[in-house]
């Protein structure tokens, strides 16, 4: 789950790390009002969206004269910011953090993921801060220095000095740079973050370490132990059909194709959206339906593919393993008798009750289309979403 | 011989009264696999699954039917928890079926399994086959057939898939691992690609990787090096936006790492023949041996 980056920071001040002091609005008089609440000559005014590159997006403006906030907030309240992470359809800004601006010495990156092979989080720092740090990563990766953490002492403070020195925060930061990484690595335990990223920390010209920006993102599988963080989710920043999704134990994840899929497990799922792009086809989504699926769940599963208006064609396909072929195939007919079918269906079933599945196909009366294997499905369904598309194109 | 299964393999199911491990059991049982014990906090005495002993604790149930196996059905905030007392009950092979799990939960739990006896296999997975002797898991038996193919795949139905193209062609399986879909597993494909070099039923191998991490690219060093057997790969997820989670906690491109493409490049420089299709990991197998 993802969080916005004012929310990061009240989850890392809470763990004493240092941020700017600051205030999140959602309307142009709330925005004068936090004016009237902070001090200093330069205020920065940032865009709270769930996506990276707001800077170059110009979601982040710097505020000389407070008089010049209303102005500048309306312009960015209810606009469509389009970075390199959100799409084309950019996403829509209805939350401000206003904040005292910091006298930037340095930028310097720090953030912490889990490392698969080391089985353990680590915490990575970067001289440049500031920059794309997967550019880093990618361009000269003997720049991000590593210092893994060893759960559940957390980051020994041997290891925080040694990151300091590597990063060039000697006496008088020294001491800081060490509360500060060790602060930073007993949040991410702590909270269950999957993603910890502060890019950049910065050190001051008064000599402070500030996290001058902040993201976050948490394990899902841990939510459950975390109140704290579920109150933090903002559904306006997901896609509706996911979150719908996601309430009936759906996984699925919106494309920008036109054949919608339907599948049980992720492995499988994804396999299928690779086979119909190897047959020429665009997949619509990913949906992986679950091992233990209801004939419910597939009904509720098949309603939101249907109603994706991108849809030209449906690709079914099951390996019944847990999941038996005459639940899915139940599902589809309730769900098909309930919205209409207006575009082709193509349909593989195999696995524990394929027999029982495949009649009751046969016998609802639908139009469905059988297949016998993968190449088989994906080649049916690309061709008859292209002879659909040719045929409405004659018309 | 097939790898960590086998006829002689003694299984006790935590979790067993649970819908999942009651329902699991009935198969495990059906298809022949030795189901000794079952464990439940709480419901020591009784009976599951018609004749399966109840116990409250693993290590009850260890000593007094000499389980080797563990197989774990156990609710992901609880799961944890059920591997360490597998582990301290001196289980030398523990299998978690459990989807779910917190990550952190699972860096504490490698970091007590280093230097111990016990093997993890999982989270996340379907878990072991050995075709005809044993079956430990949620696979479907009757699409498996003994025979020299070892399948080693981190995904669960993708890898049903891959096991009926192989039976389907006449060819059988020594052992199919699933090592799981979550970022912090027990055995990775390169421990599992050294039991099956080892074993001398396994012919041939299949490893079916997926997008995320770069448990892949180890794996295909691993076989460059050390493995003298056919391998044969197949990786999902060609076409998956990245920093999405597909399904899979393990299954997410971040940071530019992790990516299809990454994985098949160094899998064939590593010499394995990669499936373009995942309707074709069945034919590149039997191409490839027939070349071999």
């Amino acid at each position: 789950m993802k969080i916005h980056e004012y929310q990061a920071k009240e989850v890392l001040a809470s763990f004493r790390i240092p941020v700017p002091r600051g205030i999140a609005v959602k309307s142009e008089d709330e925005a004068e009002a936090a004016t009237k609440k902070l001090t200093g000559d330069l205020l920065v005014l940032k865009a709270q969206i769930h996506a990276g590159g707001r800077g170059k997006a110009g979601g982040v403006q710097l505020i000389k004269d407070r008089r010049d906030v209303r102005a500048k907030a309306r312009a960015l309240l209810g606009k469509r910011l389009v970075t390199h992470q959100t799409g084309p359809d950019g996403t829509e800004v209805r939350t401000l953090l206003i904040e005292e601006g910091s006298e930037i010495a340095r930028e310097l990156y720090v953030g912490i993921v889990v490392d698969r092979r080391a089985g353990k989080p680590v915490l990575m720092g970067c001289a440049e801060g500031g920059v794309e740090i997967e550019e880093v990563a990618a361009r000269t990766p003997e720049k991000i220095l590593r210092e893994t953490i060893d759960v559940p002492f957390g980051l020994h403070p041997f290891k925080a000095r040694r990151m300091a020195f590597a990063l060039g925060l000697a006496p008088p930061l020294l001491g800081k740079a060490q509360a500060f990484f060790t602060s930073l690595a007993r949040c991410f335990v702590e909270k269950d973050a999957s993603l910890v990223e502060v890019n950049p920390l910065v050190v001051t010209r008064r000599g402070d370490l500030v996290a001058l920006d902040a993201k976050m993102t948490f394990d899902d599988n841990a939510l459950y132990r975390h109140p704290e963080i579920v109150a933090y989710r903002d559904l306006g920043e997901e896609n509706p059909a996911e979150v719908r999704a996601s309430e009936h134990e759906l996984s699925y994840i919106s494309l920008d194709g036109e054949i919608g899929c339907l599948v049980n497990g992720a492995g499988l799922a994804m396999s299928t959206m690779d086979i119909v792009k190897l047959h020429g086809g665009e997949p619509a989504n990913f949906l992986d339906v679950g091992g233990g699926a209801t004939r419910e769940r597939v009904t509720e599963a098949f309603k939101i593919i249907l109603e994706d208006k991108r849809v030209k064609g449906i690709l079914v396909n099951i390996f019944g393993g847990i999941m038996k072929c005459d639940v899915i195939a139940q599902g589809i007919v309730e769900a098909v008798r309930e919205l209409g079918l207006r575009v082709p269906l193509v349909v593989r079933l195999e696995g524990t009750n394929v027999e029982k599945g495949r009649e009751i196909l046969a016998q609802s009366g639908l139009q469905v289309t059988p297949a016998s294997d993968m190449t088989d499905a994906a080649s049916k369904i690309v061709a008859a979403v292209r002879e659909k598309t040719m045929s409405g194109a004659r018309r | 011989m097939s790898v960590l299964l086998d006829e002689q393999s003694r299984v006790v199911v935590q979790g067993i009264t649970g819908e999942a491990g009651l329902f699991h059991t009935g198969q495990m049982l059906s298809y022949g696999t030795r189901v000794v014990a079952g464990v439940t906090p709480g419901k020591g005495g009784t009976k599951a699954a018609g004749e399966v002993p109840v116990f409250d604790t693993v290590a009850d149930a260890a000593r007094s039917t000499s389980a080797n196996v563990s197989v774990i059905f156990v609710p992901p905030p609880f799961a944890a928890d059920a591997i360490l007392e597998a582990a301290d009950a001196g289980i030398p092979l523990v299998i978690c079926i459990t989807e779910g799990i917190p990550t952190l939960d699972m860096v504490r739990v490698s970091a007590a399994l280093r230097g111990g006896s016990t093997r993890l296999i999982g989270p996340n997975c379907p878990g072991i086959i050995s075709p005809g002797r044993s079956k430990v898991g949620i696979m479907p038996g009757y699409i498996h057939k003994p025979g020299g193919v070892g399948i080693v795949s981190r995904s669960g139905t993708l890898t049903y898939e891959a096991v009926w193209q192989v039976s389907q062609r006449g060819l059988g399986q020594s052992t199919c691992i699933g090592i799981g879909g979550d970022p912090i597993i027990g055995t990775n494909f390169v421990d599992a690609l050294k039991l099956f070099q080892e074993d001398s039923q396994t012919e041939a191998v299949i490893l079916i990787g997926e997008i995320g991490g770069t448990a892949e690219e180890e794996a295909a060093r691993f076989v460059r090096e050390h493995v003298r057997k056919p391998v044969v790969a197949f990786i999902a997820g060609r076409t998956a936006p990245p920093g999405k989670r597909m399904g899979h906690a393990g299954a997410i491109i971040a940071g530019g790492k992790g990516t299809a493409a990454e994985k098949v490049a160094v899998l064939e420089e590593c010499g394995v023949r990669v499936a373009e299709s995942p309707a074709t990991i069945g034919a590149t197998l039997v191409r490839t041996l027939s070349r071999a």
